[in-house]
């Protein structure tokens, strides 16, 4: 290093090696020094007002008291309060008075969307669209009844479909006849003569019904009675793919029959707020849950 | 290598860096202010930003003329009322400036940064207010190295005049999202939005910094558009420039104004530098710091004139003209053509989109979990979402009339929809088709959206969807 600069007034540091190879003065622009200082200010600033160091588990509080969860938990008390009004009418109505309601109707499909995701849509599908072996609940066909009153019950205590199997019962010729009988029914024709034959006295109408269509009774006012037979003079089949196959293999090995091994499985849970599962009371969803999801199957296209 | 050589080489170097020079806002640019044909027209291409200032003070039908108003998502533009869902045409907008940008930028160089941008014309009305209360450059010079309090009792006017200007600034800003004249009554009594005070506060303190202080720093260091302009320029574009061939060898002029023999018409007088508000030497080319105000035109202009040479040593002229390539006419270049064509296609799209802002707007969207059902009988039904968007002040009762397959049912439609005013009202409709008109996979439906206005006004819009059955 040189004790005299022999390169005077070029703005160099006085750091010289070799005679000629120095340092020279190029400072950073004051704005940017400015900019410099102003983020470390800041960062003092910030650092007293909020929670930043980690000290053990914790972070110290900074004197603002601010916290994440609390910010979080003021949002969520936001969107509550917005919520609480549409809730308390649907509490204090029925179903009915909220589906004349398009305003609120609205809200309780966008709530129970969620519902319905959680819920149902494993089975049923997200749309209500169905899988094999789950019903559609977006068509108009009701194996327990489609009225407001009947798919709340059937959320709220599930479901269990039987049928007896009829591999011992009937004679291979004779299940052969009610297969193709009920392939017939469901195109709309009217069916053999032997079909009905058998449908009317092996004890099939017990359960589909006189008229096969899977009600017992109609009462005054538009309700059914059925214990969740399937309706066989329509276009849907309970069980994919439908057809003679289809038809034959529930005829011969029923529905949830315990030592059967081949027997069709149609079991709902139940949704109640009491719902017992193998003796253990649980709660699933309380009634404004199911109330909101009754609105929901109704307006997925078979309701109406 | 031998040692001597390598000493050269490293003093060249030196001698290299020396004349570098890298303006990083270490010293104040004092440009000389001078009148002149581009200094008139810079000053009448600045006062564009009048309309800024002005513009929230027009009304129309009773209420602003140009009013954004955020709280409630809709833009009133003189009749028109623009909600979010006519969106799309914001980014044509922003499409048609880009390309404007670069079509004007292509053509005549950074005319933008010149004349119009808010950064060099608040710079230069701050310059200019520096100039009537200081003085020209020497005196301002001078100033720079007085004492701090003779300074502050000097500048204290300029800066609180600059305050001022900074503080309308952000106050006419907001008053293009708030009604001005309430915003006039509700600022200084403390009942504006915090949102309006923050705003104000912080184009106060921007504007005083970036056209106070910052200045072409901001040109140099700052603005993404000053760096990009490389690509947009070319050879032929027209940019301030000076005539190389005519000036050089320049040089001073000899007692008695005579040249010396072999000079060039530039006499190195540094006008152009001095009156450069970026500070540039624009002898030395384009160059990211010029930002093509020509004011240094102007200047060399009238040094012509004075020393009796012919205007125009430096003036607006391409590259291919400086160095003696033919010039193409703008016509023949396919930039031009491209950016043109971009150009008009997104004004088109604003255009069309403006002249068909519907009073009411209907969308259907087709339900997808299912796309169909069959239904007991045979039928199938689909599922429709319709959103009906009113954009009138009153609520309306819309009737829905679906066209389409043969024996066509619609439940949902029993009754009018109430499209409250403003808001998008949606619906549910099921259409069930039987199934001897189901002919093809997919077939149009059509939603027909009627509803009548206090007024009698007749309102009407149709919206096409398709019916999806499994394949026949």
């Amino acid at each position: 290093m040189a004790d005299h600069n022999p390169f005077p007034g070029e703005n160099n540091t006085g750091h010289i090696w070799d005679s000629d190879l120095r340092e020279l003065q190029n400072p950073p622009p004051r704005w940017w020094m400015i900019g410099f200082w102003t983020s470390i200010l800041w960062v003092v600033g910030y650092t007293i007002l909020y929670p930043s160091w980690p000290v053990g588990e914790e972070a110290t509080p900074g004197i603002l008291g601010w916290t994440q969860i609390e910010e979080y938990e003021r949002g969520v008390a936001q969107i509550e309060a917005r919520r609480a009004e549409f809730e308390s009418r649907i509490g204090a109505l029925g179903v009915e008075e909220i589906l004349a309601d398009p305003g609120l109707t609205q809200y309780t499909l966008a709530s129970a969307k969620v519902l319905f995701g959680d819920n149902c849509a494993a089975c049923h599908g997200s749309g209500g669209q169905g899988n094999p072996g789950y019903p559609v609940l977006a068509d108009d066909d009701w194996l327990y009844g489609g009225s407001t009153a009947k798919l709340t019950e059937t959320i709220t205590q599930g479901r269990k479909g039987n049928m007896v199997a009829h591999q011992d019962i009937l004679s291979a010729e004779e299940v052969d006849t009610l297969a193709r009988w009920t392939v017939e029914m469901s195109q709309g024709e009217p069916g053999s003569e032997a079909g009905w034959q058998l449908f009317s006295t092996k004890g099939c109408s017990g359960c589909h019904g006189p008229t096969a269509n899977g009600v017992l009774a109609e009462l005054p006012g538009g309700e059914v009675i059925t214990v969740g037979a399937a309706d066989l003079t329509d276009r849907i089949w309970r069980f994919e793919p439908g057809g003679y196959e289809s038809a034959r293999h529930t005829i011969l090995y029923g529905v949830n029959q315990s030592g059967v091994e081949q027997t069709r499985e149609a079991v709902m849970p139940a949704f109640g707020p009491t719902a017992r599962v193998e003796d253990v009371e649980i709660r699933r969803l309380d009634p404004q849950e199911i109330k909101k999801l009754v609105v929901y199957v109704h307006l997925l296209g078979g309701g109406l | 290598m031998s040692s001597r050589d390598r000493a050269t080489e490293v003093e060249g170097l030196y001698a290299e860096a020396a004349q570098w020079h890298v303006n990083a806002g270490g010293e104040t640019i004092h440009a000389k202010r001078l009148s002149g044909r581009w200094r008139t027209f810079k000053w009448l291409t600045a006062s564009v930003w009048l309309v800024f200032f002005l513009g929230p003070y027009l009304r129309w039908d009773g209420r602003q003329a140009v009013l954004f108003d955020i709280p409630n998502r809709q833009y009133h533009l003189f009749g028109a009322t623009v909600l979010p869902q006519d969106f799309w045409m914001l980014s044509l907008l922003l499409l048609f400036f880009a390309i404007l940008l670069a079509v004007v930028t292509a053509v005549v160089g950074r005319a933008w940064c010149g004349y119009f941008c808010f950064q060099t014309v608040w710079t230069d009305v701050f310059t200019w207010i520096e100039e009537r209360l200081e003085g020209p450059p020497a005196a301002r010079r001078r100033l720079d190295q007085a004492p701090f309090a003779t300074r502050l009792r000097a500048r204290l006017p300029k800066h609180l005049l600059w305050l001022v200007i900074g503080w309308f600034t952000g106050f006419s800003f907001v008053a293009w999202f708030v009604d001005a004249p309430t915003l006039w009554r509700t600022f200084f009594t403390g009942e504006a939005g915090v949102a309006a005070y923050v705003t104000v506060a912080l184009f106060t303190a921007g504007t005083y910094v970036l056209a106070g202080f910052l200045r072409e720093q901001t040109c140099f260091w700052l603005c993404p558009y000053a760096r990009i302009q490389g690509v947009m320029l070319d050879p032929t574009t027209l940019v301030p420039a000076y005539d190389t061939g005519r000036g050089e060898p320049r040089g001073r002029l000899r007692r008695g104004g005579e040249a010396a023999a072999g000079q060039g018409d530039c006499i190195d007088c540094n006008q152009c530098v001095a009156v450069c508000p970026t500070g540039v030497d624009i002898r030395q080319g384009q160059q990211e710091g010029c930002i093509t105000c020509a004011l240094c035109i102007d200047a060399c202009d009238q040094v012509m004139d004075k020393v009796g040479k012919a205007r125009g040593l430096i003036r607006y002229a391409s590259l291919d003209e400086l160095e003696g390539r033919p010039t193409r006419p703008l016509v023949l270049r396919p930039r031009v053509w491209l950016y043109g064509g971009i150009l008009t296609l997104a004004l088109a799209g604003i255009v069309y989109g403006l002249a068909s802002l519907a009073a009411l707007d209907l969308k259907v969207l087709h339900e997808r979990a299912p796309l169909f059902v069959r239904l007991s009988d045979g039928s199938i039904q689909n599922r429709y979402t319709l959103k009906l968007l009113n954009k009138t002040p009153e609520p309306l009762a819309v009737e829905i009339r679906v066209s389409g397959p043969p024996g066509l049912e619609v439940s949902g439609l029993e009754r009018p929809i109430q499209a409250a005013a403003g808001v998008v009202t949606p619906a549910l409709v099921f259409v069930r088709v039987p199934e001897s008109a189901l002919a093809a996979e997919q077939q149009p439906v059509v939603f027909h959206a009627e509803a009548r206005r206090g007024d009698g006004q007749r309102l009407d819009t149709a919206r096409e969807s398709v019916f999806i059955a499994p394949a026949p």
